[in-house]
């Protein structure tokens, strides 16, 4: 019993370290890895639930299967996600020459 | 369906398909949408005056249509909604006629008279309503589609005043519709069955059923612009001048009107209000609306402006006829004066687009000497004034008298005092633009003279005034005969047992 | 298949088979992708009628995957809301794949940059079939679980298709999208761990006979509705839903703000009045009723500032959502028969109005090249049939009679003054005229003509690109007369044969 609370616990403050990153960090791979560790959390407390100590009965098959699905999908949205950062990444520093443009034709204009 | 349904649903459609055609047709094709809308309202009069012998000879139509427990659209044929049937689909057809000839040569005509015609479906539908919700139904409708009229030139001030016509006429709908939903919600189905609730929730909810027919009221007074809901209307002027006459005498105003007479007579029912005790409330805002309209008119210079004022004014004799609801003259006063009021104002209007649109004349000030250059359309002008002014044998006499004896009938000496205040007032701004283009000397050219012919001005533009203008000489003569407004306005006052 | 008869419950795998299939063959095939996509919308649209029959004739029904039955296998659901969300997501799937049709051809004709727009068009239909096979999965699935999966597929392919026109700018939110979807889909997987725990099932059903009242439950709803709230995007956690919508193409706006978001309050919705009504209070019907008042109101004006069509559209999305919430405390007032209806006819009306307005604003950007409020004049001499359905669709956004959502908005606000809850009414009051307002703002400016500018019509202009959305303008306008049949589907699912098997149909 102390177990799973011990691990639930642990999976409950990764989830909540990766929320702060999430809403505190602004860089686009700091929130992927966060949204990674979040998921990690929720995946630790679900292993934890399914815990029986040896010769305590059967072990729950259910919530292993759910983590599996769960780190399928993670992995999936993982990649898109980086993909989609680095065309932000891209596109910002298009948006930094674009306003570097138009300083510098405002300059002109002033001048 | 029985054939009274069909009836019902194809006075409706004789305009809603030419309307729907009209908007596909190529804007070039003039002659077949002229057709197509003759056709259509003359078929809607000869559809209408069928309804109305059948109506008179005691049958009754009614088609419904239960959406939710609660919301049940209902199209009713009664004396009632007979007459304002007739009103518009009759006034109609001279307004289409009128609007041919006044947008000759002009843009986007398929478009206005797509909306013109499904305007006046509308209209129609509001006359057939027989429940608030489908009263309300047509009312918001209405709205909708005379907003593009509104705004048909496109420029920055009529977007302003369709902006304004909006706003205030879909705040009201939205007051209108909260009072029908709690009207509901305490007496149940809002049918116009003639009598009102029953008296016993009188007893039980005196208060909220008072909160709610003020609510109602306004709700409906957006249109029928009572005092202080009429700020639209003197913008709405910037529509072209057919539009103006549909709104002032026909459409919108007169929606309001009806409604009020709805509410007074149907929804609550004479019994109720006078137990409830609002009347006064409707008499001192429609006398308020009656005096202030006359003041405010006498200031305009601006012919239509001052046109728009006198509407509020006389619009208003309608809800103190209402406001009077106990004693059968005023009614008939109030009620006859829904038909009269609008013979009278289309006229008038008609006349001022003639003036507009032949000579460039907006003002008041630029109208000396304008008789001698269009004599029958001053003609027309002159006895719609008179009649304004209520000088007998006009049908606008016929009105004040019905309404003055129900005052005096019941006691309300105040009556007379308004009635003679305000025929005064109506003297004062309409006698002056009379003397001035009878008598005045032409100064200097016209504004913009825009037409020389034949006739004084295009025969298509002279002729509905000058119909109009007979039919309110002609129904003031025969008032008392079988076939008038007044003999009908008996009828219903009959059929309500008053 | 010769076991298909018209009684068996294995027609409702159709609807998310059918999608998956015609996605995979778009993305394998470069060509001909619209035909097989039109034909899986079309096949789609034939089964959920076929399931309507079905419930209308059978009752609601079940249908166990592979014969496991719950706990342990996964089980399908038709009933009467499942149903209608479905039919709605058909109607509508199949105009936007009519419009998109027509928007991608007409773009590609545009030749300095016909390759990045057939590109565009190539990843759009295997996505959007996707995103299809996702959501009619979300709305007959009875697993807590696989719920989780269709979330996550939706967001994936929403986020995709959001990042579809590359501009910058959508990009970035798509980016911010593609976050906000996954934090909602992890706390809503954080609650089902919950639920778990407390209950030990994941079936809807079966959670329902338990009807639960812990304080585990309490935590699972509470961390799904926090996570379903932000897919819904209920003020405050609207602010993603704006960029991401009105950066994207405009087939792709239809589809988000007419579908996606709807997915997600049906879930919401199911949870907090089927499965755990026993632990929902007072306080927090209210609170989500405050809640959709403020994105009423708020949307509502945010919608009046701004300056571009699109913009203005996304906004009226999260005013028009506040509507649905509105219905919380509102929905148990007048016993069950209610308790979907006034959702159920928002959606609707909501869903087609608001995808005929997409298609709007996306037909003016193609005709006019931008969609600055104060420069769409003229439109109407060139576009009238889409100035019309514009029109329509304000119409039906406004809540005027006839349309669906007067329908809905005379319930709001019958049973507010029946429970003597008369703000909500006030609220559902003030923002029909707000919407007024920003409704024909737009509407004024398109009626302008200016003088002496003679537009000349572009070419290959497709009838594709102005019918679909004057068709669903038409459907939202007319819904409010056709009122009876919905509410009869609705009120479908508890008939006699249904209770005798329970499970469906042998």
């Amino acid at each position: 019993m102390i177990t799973t609370l011990l691990y639930s616990l642990t999976g409950l403050i990764l989830f909540a370290m990766g929320l702060f990153t999430l809403i505190v960090h602004s860089h686009p791979l700091r929130k992927i890895l966060a949204v990674n560790v979040m998921s990690t959390g929720v995946f630790l407390i679900l292993v934890a639930t399914a815990y029986t100590p040896l010769g305590q009965g059967e072990i729950d098959p259910v919530p292993h299967a759910m983590v599996l699905t769960g780190i399928v999908v993670s992995v999936s949205i993982t990649a898109l996600a980086l993909i989609l950062a680095c065309r932000v990444q891209e596109t910002s520093n298009l948006d930094l020459l674009e306003k570097s443009k138009q300083s510098k034709a405002r300059k002109e204009s002033g001048a | 369906m029985t054939w009274g349904q069909w009836l019902l649903v194809s006075i409706l459609l004789s305009s809603f398909l030419p309307g729907i055609i009209i908007f596909a047709l190529p804007e070039e094709k003039h002659h077949l949408r002229t057709i197509l809308n003759l056709c259509g309202s003359t078929l809607k009069i000869a559809l209408i005056l069928i309804m109305d012998t059948w109506i008179y000879l005691g049958h009754s139509f009614e088609i419904r249509m239960v959406i939710i427990p609660g919301v049940e659209l209902l199209l009713n044929g009664d004396p009632l909604s007979a007459l304002f049937a007739t009103l518009s689909s009759v006034l109609w057809l001279l307004t289409t006629v009128y609007a041919v000839g006044y947008l000759e040569e002009s843009p986007n005509r398929s478009h206005f008279f797509g909306y013109f015609s499904l305007c006046v479906t509308v209209t129609i539908g509001i006359a057939l309503a027989g429940n608030l919700v489908t009263f309300l139904l047509f009312y918001e409708m209405l709205t909708l589609t005379t907003y593009p009229l509104v705004i048909h030139r496109g420029t920055e001030k009529s977007l302003r005043a369709g902006r304004n016509y909006l706003i205030y006429a879909f705040s009201g709908g939205a007051v209108f519709l909260f009072a029908v939903v709690w009207l509901q919600a305490v007496v149940g189905p809002t049918d116009f069955s003639g009598a009102g609730f029953s008296p016993s929730f009188v007893d039980t909810h005196s208060t909220v059923l008072v909160l709610i027919f003020i609510l109602l009221i306004i709700g409906v007074g957006v249109k029928a612009a009572l005092v202080p809901l009429h700020g639209w209307l003197p913008q709405a002027m910037v529509a072209p001048a057919p539009v103006s006459a549909l709104l002032h005498a026909v459409a919108v105003v007169k929606a309001g009107a009806f409604g009020i007479i709805r509410i007074v007579l149907d929804v609550y029912g004479a019994q109720n209000l006078l137990l409830l005790g609002v009347l006064p409330l409707l008499a001192g805002v429609a006398t308020i609306t009656i005096l202030y309209g006359s003041v405010r008119a006498l200031q305009q210079d601006g012919l239509k402006r001052r046109l728009a004022f006198s509407t509020i004014s006389q619009v208003s004799y309608i809800a103190l006829g209402m406001s009077l609801v106990d004693q059968p003259l005023a009614l008939i006063g109030g009620l006859v004066h829904l038909v009269h009021q609008g013979l009278m104002k289309i006229t008038l209007f008609f006349c001022a687009g003639n003036l507009a649109e032949t000579l460039g004349i907006h003002r008041i000030s630029e109208m000396s000497g304008v008789a001698r250059r269009m004599p029958l359309t001053m003609a027309a002008f002159s006895i719609g004034a008179f009649g304004m002014i209520g000088i007998p044998p006009t049908v606008g006499f016929v009105s004040k008298w019905y309404l003055g004896l129900g005052g005096l009938a019941a006691g309300n000496w105040w009556v007379v005092l308004v009635l003679a205040v305000s025929s005064l007032l109506n003297a004062c701004y309409f006698l002056p633009i009379l003397t001035k283009a009878w008598f005045g000397k032409q100064q200097g050219p016209w504004p913009e003279e825009l037409y020389v012919g034949r006739f004084e001005t295009r025969l298509m533009l002279l002729v509905p005034p000058l119909v109009t203008a007979f039919i309110v000489m002609a129904a003031g003569v025969v008032a008392n005969a079988q076939i008038s407004p007044l003999a009908w306005v008996r009828f219903i006052v009959r059929e309500y047992g008053l | 298949m010769i076991f298909l008869h018209a009684d068996t419950p294995a027609w409702m795998l159709f609807p998310i088979v059918l999608p998956l299939i015609a996605g995979l063959l778009c993305f394998l095939f470069s060509r001909r992708t619209f035909v097989i996509a039109l034909a899986a919308v079309l096949a789609n649209f034939l089964v959920v009628c076929l399931l309507i029959y079905q419930l209308l004739v059978f009752g609601s029904m079940r249908c166990h995957m592979g014969g496991w039955q719950p706990p342990l296998g996964i089980s399908l659901r038709t009933d009467g809301p499942a149903l209608l969300m479905l039919l709605m997501t058909a109607v509508t799937g199949l105009a936007i794949t009519l419009y998109a049709r027509g928007y991608f051809s007409y773009r590609i004709f545009d030749p300095p940059r016909a390759g990045r727009h057939q590109r565009q068009q190539r990843f759009f239909w295997p996505l959007w079939m996707l995103l299809l096979a996702g959501l009619n999965g979300l709305f007959l699935s009875n697993d807590i679980f696989n719920i989780y999966v269709t979330l996550e597929l939706i967001g994936i392919s929403a986020a995709s298709l959001a990042a579809l026109s590359g501009k910058p700018a959508s990009q970035l939110a798509s980016f911010r999208y593609l976050l906000i979807s996954l934090l909602g889909s992890l706390t809503y997987l954080l609650g089902i761990v919950f639920l778990y725990r407390s209950c030990g099932v994941l079936d809807l059903d079966l959670l329902q006979n338990l009807s639960n009242n812990g304080p585990g439950v309490r935590a699972a709803l509470a961390l799904m509705s926090v996570g379903l709230l932000l897919k819904t995007a209920l003020f405050p956690l609207h602010f993603w839903l704006p960029p991401a919508h009105a950066n994207a193409l405009a087939p792709v706006s239809a589809i988000l703000s007419a579908l996606v978001v709807k997915g997600s309050f049906y879930l919401l919705f199911r949870f907090w009045f089927e499965i755990f009504p026993s632990t929902i209070t007072t306080p927090a019907l209210n609170f989500m009723g405050t809640l959709g008042a403020a994105a009423i109101l708020w949307g509502a004006i945010q919608a009046m500032r701004q300056h571009r069509l699109k913009l203005m559209v996304a906004y009226s999305t999260v005013s028009q959502l506040g509507y649905l919430f509105i219905a919380f405390p509102l929905a148990r007032v007048d016993g069950s028969a209610q308790l979907w209806s006034i959702v159920i006819f928002m959606a609707l009306a909501h869903s087609c109005a608001k995808s005929a307005m997409f298609m709007v604003a996306g037909t003016v950007f193609l005709h006019l090249g931008h969609d600055r409020i104060k420069d769409l004049s003229g439109v109407r001499a060139t576009l009238p049939i889409t100035v019309f359905a514009y029109g329509i669709a304000g119409v039906s956004l406004m809540g005027l009679p006839p349309s669906g959502a007067f329908i809905a908005k005379w319930m709001l606000l019958s049973s507010s003054l029946a429970s003597s809850q008369w703000w909500w009414a006030l609220v559902v009051m003030s923002g029909s005229l707000l919407a007024m307002i920003y409704v024909f703002r737009v509407m004024s400016r398109f009626f302008v003509i200016p003088e002496g500018v003679s537009f000349i019509r572009p070419a290959p202009f497709s009838p594709l690109l102005e019918w679909p959305a004057l068709a669903l303008a038409l459907i939202s306008l007319f819904l409010g007369l056709v009122a009876p049949w919905p509410l009869h589907i609705l009120s479908q699912g508890s008939t006699a044969l249904a209770q005798s098997f329970p499970g469906g149909l042998p």
